[in-house]
Order: structure tokens, then C-alpha cells, then sequence
């Protein structure tokens, strides 16, 4: 019987949900390739975690360590080597997250398996394993066949597969943990939370979002008038506040906030996966953007092809006309 | 402190129309403007900025094909003291594993402290090449870096998590840091650092110069071969609103109005 590994995500004592979303794909896999279907919890009293995958996965391997009460590479490379190398399972899923990517390529390279990163669509047909993942910021989708191996990695884009809750009563069955020794190499520290924002996005009813096309710092006033005229915030991508135009509390993603406002306008804003995992929850979404190919147009309501500075006067005119007031 | 950067020469794909070419595994090249991989130049402004604080070298490598002397170039321009580029018609097809073998190659004879680059790369997004190099030279890593203190011998960073967290951790020097964006402001460059950059040398090695085998490197030393390229399938399109700009913002406002919120 084969063996299905999903690497459980949890952070101050909450499972991620990326965890949920894999396991419901592991399930589909397991029936498919007729093999057990097997989540992997490490950590420090986690007993609680153990439970709930429990509901989730036909078993769950429990390794509790107090070297593991926070995520740390070093750490979980050693454990998850050793169970690898002991389970050979025919795959091993990781959330394509902060905590996956500075795992599971290591991890792949020490254990020369083979990695296929970001994944969205992972299928076992006949001796070959096709992944697909997208490239160039999500324009396009590329199926890929990954090297033959008795056991694969793979890391998983978050929310590319919709958890569902199955009906499971699997078995924990609790392991020793192999560290032995100290975790000395790499350390962690401590947490450090976003800074609190004067405004929080996540509160107001209207977001008008600005992104890469807004091209000059200077543009951005225009753009929040419109959203005042609105009774709305400014918000943005990632490439906003990474040139220090607008602080980090304003930016909508999966590293930003997560959004869900009667009204998403988005100006400029190409919808990169990471962008639109923060916003495509939003009551009515409107994009404006050059490019007819923008991933964004797949996630939106309404689409204006059209260079934004063309329509943001035109609108911020017309809404003001609405409420009886001048420009 | 001897910095090494590991940078990528990309197309500019974030604002263009991309087109798939004939092969249907690629996308069409020509017509778009290539320039660093975003990642790799906040990298690079990182490396910088510890040279001039702390004295040391700055060595720019990359792989690719001749082309990538225009990004070499730009880091030479920026503070880079070396470049180096990695160039065999073998390397064709490399994934991030492949790549980060033959940077292994050459970086098993270059002395350093610290090598750093970006997080991922804006056209293949493997985000792998970091710490596969790190595990290659029997180093430690660190990935998404948004800040960087170094200690006697050791690094202090600030790793990005989901939803505006991060993490502090300590990782032993030398090792890997992979840097996200936003971590500094890359400068500038001055035409006479460019007119400067254009006399330094770029050292170009190919596949003899690793100790690598044809089967190492390209397709054949790859975990990922790619099949099939096509435009992502949609599940919502949505409903285009045409015309004068007057006419679509009447349209927009009008919507708006419907749903109340104006």
C-alpha cells in the first residue's frame, strides 16, 4: 500500500488552512493511486492538532519536541528526513507558504527526490506525475512532468483546492522524536506582528485599490479622492508598498490583509494570485487595467480595458454628479 | 564580509501581453524588455549596502545566456566589484534545481561570508534555487528575508509570514538568505556608473569550466520538464464595459449607484 504524506501547518496554536486544502486533495490522490492517506503533525503539545487531522486523514503521525514549539527548517528538515526515508511515501505535500518554501527545497535536495514548487493541480496518471503551476506572475499555466521517483515533493499553492470536511475517524499513532540533540543552527526568535495602520482596510465598506500602473507616487492622490468620494479607503498590491508609497497596513493579499468590502475597485492592479487571495471575496469588484490579459479580469465583476488616468477623473465626475455635489 | 548575489536576467512580464510561441512550452520573447529579476535586485541593493558598511567584496553570478551581460552590467554599475556568468547552450531547460547545481559548481571556488538572492524569480516562480544552493554547500538558509542584522558570525533576519507577520530567527554564517522586496530601495544608477561598468570584465564559464556532466545540467539534470504551456483556464471572466472613458464611468457610477453605495 502506498503512502500519501501531508506535512500539517500550524502557527500559535492554530492549524493553517492550507492544511485542510491539502488534505482534501491527498484524499482524492489516495483513492486514486490507492494509497493511505497520511497527515504529519510536528510540534510541542500539539495533542489537540492530532485530534482534528484525525477527522481529516486515514492516519496521523505525531512527533511531539520542544525543538519544534515554533517552525524552524533545521528542525523540521531532520524529522520529516527520517520519516521520508522510513515511510517512503509515494508524495509528501507542503503548503507553498513562508514556512514551506524554506523547507521542502532542502528537504528535496538532501533527499535528492524530486520538488515541483507551487503547485495547483497534481495528477498520477499510469508511472507519470504530471504538476501544473503557473509562471510569469500568473499569466499563464504550465503542465509539467516531474522526474521518475519512488517518492515525490511538493509544495502547494494556498486556496488552490477547496478543503472539504470528510467524515474520518483515522488513528494517531504518536512517535519519539528523533532530535536528539540540540537545534543550534538556526534559531528562531520571536514573532513580530504588523504595525498598527491609522486606517484598517478591512473595516471599510468601499476599497479602491491601486497597483503597479499607477506608475508615480504623484498619480496617487487623484486616485484617493475618488475613493473619499466614495466614502472608500485607498488600498494596494504588493509593488505599492514595497516602494514605500503607502504603509503595509493598505496592502491586500496573502502578505497583506484579507479583505471582503461591498465594493473592490481596482486600478492598475494586474491580479497576481497573491494580490487576488485578499479581495476575491469582495461584494462587487471592478477592474481597470491596459492589459485585456490581466489575470484580474478573471476574478472580476466588471472590466474597463483602458488606461486607468483615462477613467478615474471621468469617474470621480460622475459620482459626485450622483451625489449633487462639485468636482 | 565577501558578498555573493545570485541574479536572474527575466522579461518584464507584470504590465506586457504575453503570447505563447509555436513550441507551445514558452512563451514569445521577442518584443519584450528584459532586465535583474525584481527579487534579485532588492538582493543585490542588500549586498551593497552591507559592503559599504562593513568593507568587503560584492560578486554578481549569473546563468544564462550572453544577453544577461546587460544585467551583469547593471550590478557592476550598482556596487558589484565581479560578475560572472554562467553560459553553456547545455544549461537550456535547467529548472531551479539544475540551476542551482552549476551555481554550486562555481561557487565551490569563490571564497565567501554570505551569498544572497532574491526569493523567487518573476518568470518561473520555482522560489527553490536559494536554499537547494545552501543545501548543496552544506550551509543554512533563511527564505523571504524582509531584514538583515549581521552579528559575530551569525545573521539576524526578519523572515516574511502570511498577513503582515514575520518572524525573527538566527541563522550561523556563512548561509543563504533569499530576499523578498520591499527590504531596501535599489538606487539608482548614474550613467557614469554604467559608462564605468562597461570596462569591467564579465568572467564567463560553460559547462567544462563546472566539472559538471551533460547529464547534471538543461532538461536532463531538471526535476521539472514542462509539457504544455496555455493561457489559464477562467472561471469567472468578466463583463466588459466599453467606450469613452465618459461613457464607461457613467456606466461604473450607474452600478455603483444600483448596489447603494453611492
Amino acid at each position: 500500500m502506498n503512502e500519501l504524506f501531508v506535512l500539517a501547518e500550524h502557527r500559535k496554536g492554530q492549524i493553517r488552512d492550507i492544511t485542510f486544502e491539502m488534505l482534501t486533495k491527498g484524499r482524492e490522490l489516495a483513492e486514486k493511486t490507492n494509497s493511505d492517506l497520511t497527515a504529519v503533525l510536528l510540534g510541542k503539545e500539539v495533542k489537540e492538532h492530532a485530534k482534528t487531522l484525525s477527522e481529516h486523514a486515514k492516519k496521523v503521525l505525531l512527533i511531539e519536541d520542544a525543538k519544534m514549539e515554533n517552525f524552524n527548517s533545521e528542525a523540521y528538515h531532520k524529522v520529516l528526513s527520517n520519516l521520508i526515508n522510513e515511510h517512503k511515501p509515494l508524495l509528501t505535500m507542503i503548503g507553498h507558504t513562508s514556512f514551506g518554501v524554506d523547507l521542502a527545497p532542502s528537504l528535496a535536495a538532501a533527499l535528492k527526490l524530486p520538488l515541483a514548487t507551487d503547485c495547483i493541480e497534481l495528477e498520477f496518471e499510469g508511472e507519470t506525475f504530471f504538476i501544473t503551476r503557473q509562471m510569469y506572475g500568473g499569466k499563464v499555466n504550465v503542465k509539467a512532468t516531474v522526474r521518475k521517483a519512488e517518492s515525490y515533493i511538493v509544495t502547494i499553492r494556498q486556496a488552490a483546492f477547496a478543503a472539504q470536511k470528510p467524515a474520518i475517524n483515522g488513528q494517531i499513532i504518536e512517535k519519539p522524536s528523533p532530535l536528539t540533540k540540540g537545534i543550534t543552527e538556526k534559531r528562531f526568535i520571536e514573532y513580530i506582528l504588523p504595525p498598527p495602520s491609522g486606517v484598517d482596510i478591512t473595516a471599510a465598506d468601499v476599497l479602491v485599490g491601486i497597483g503597479r500602473g499607477i506608475k508615480d507616487e504623484n498619480n496617487m492622490p487623484a486616485v484617493e479622492e475618488l475613493a473619499k468620494s466614495l466614502g472608500g479607503v485607498l488600498a494596494c498590491s504588493r509593488p505599492i508598498v514595497d516602494k514605500g508609497w503607502l504603509p503595509s497596513g493598505r496592502q491586500v493579499g496573502s502578505s497583506g490583509k484579507t479583505v471582503k468590502p461591498k465594493l473592490y475597485i481596482a486600478f492598475g492592479i494586474s491580479g497576481a494570485f497573491q494580490h487576488v487571495l485578499g479581495m476575491k471575496n469582495s461584494d462587487l469588484i471592478i477592474a481597470v487595467n491596459k492589459d485585456p490579459n490581466a489575470p484580474i479580469f478573471n476574478f472580476a465583476d466588471y472590466g474597463i480595458v483602458e488606461d486607468l488616468f483615462k477613467i478615474v477623473p471621468s469617474l470621480k465626475g460622475k459620482i459626485y454628479e450622483l451625489k449633487g455635489q462639485k468636482a | 564580509m565577501d558578498i555573493i548575489v545570485c541574479v536572474k536576467h527575466v522579461p518584464e512580464t507584470a504590465e506586457a501581453d504575453i503570447k505563447i510561441d509555436a513550441s507551445g512550452k514558452a512563451i514569445e520573447k521577442i518584443g519584450l524588455v528584459f532586465d535583474i529579476n525584481e527579487w534579485d535586485d532588492y538582493a543585490l541593493e542588500e549586498a551593497v549596502r552591507i559592503k559599504e558598511k562593513l568593507g568587503g567584496t560584492v560578486t554578481a553570478i549569473t546563468v544564462g545566456s550572453e544577453d544577461a551581460d546587460i544585467t551583469l552590467r547593471k550590478c557592476l554599475a550598482r556596487g558589484a566589484d565581479k560578475a560572472v556568468r554562467l553560459t553553456d547552450a547545455k544549461f537550456d531547460g535547467s529548472d531551479g534545481y539544475a540551476v542551482a547545481k552549476i551555481l554550486h559548481s562555481a561557487l565551490k571556488v569563490l571564497p565567501f561570508d554570505l551569498i544572497l538572492t532574491g526569493a523567487l524569480a518573476g518568470d518561473d516562480g520555482y522560489t527553490m534555487v536559494g536554499p537547494i544552493l545552501a543545501e548543496l554547500l552544506g550551509i543554512l538558509h533563511a527564505t523571504m528575508v524582509k531584514k538583515i542584522e549581521l552579528g559575530d558570525g551569525v545573521a539576524k533576519v526578519n523572515r516574511e509570514l502570511e498577513g503582515g507577520l514575520e518572524e525573527i530567527v538566527e541563522v550561523k554564517l556563512p548561509a543563504v538568505l533569499t530576499v523578498q522586496t520591499g527590504i531596501n530601495e535599489p538606487r539608482y544608477v548614474s550613467i557614469l556608473g554604467i559608462r564605468k561598468a562597461m570596462k569591467k570584465e564579465i568572467k564567463v564559464l560553460g559547462l567544462a569550466d563546472t566539472g559538471l556532466s551533460e547529464k547534471d545540467v538543461g532538461e536532463a539534470g531538471s526535476w521539472i520538464k514542462i509539457e504544455k504551456m496555455f493561457v489559464p483556464p477562467v472561471e469567472k471572466q468578466a463583463e466588459f464595459i466599453k467606450g469613452t472613458p465618459e461613457e464607461v464611468a457613467t456606466k461604473i457610477a450607474e452600478i455603483i449607484k444600483s448596489r447603494g453605495l453611492i
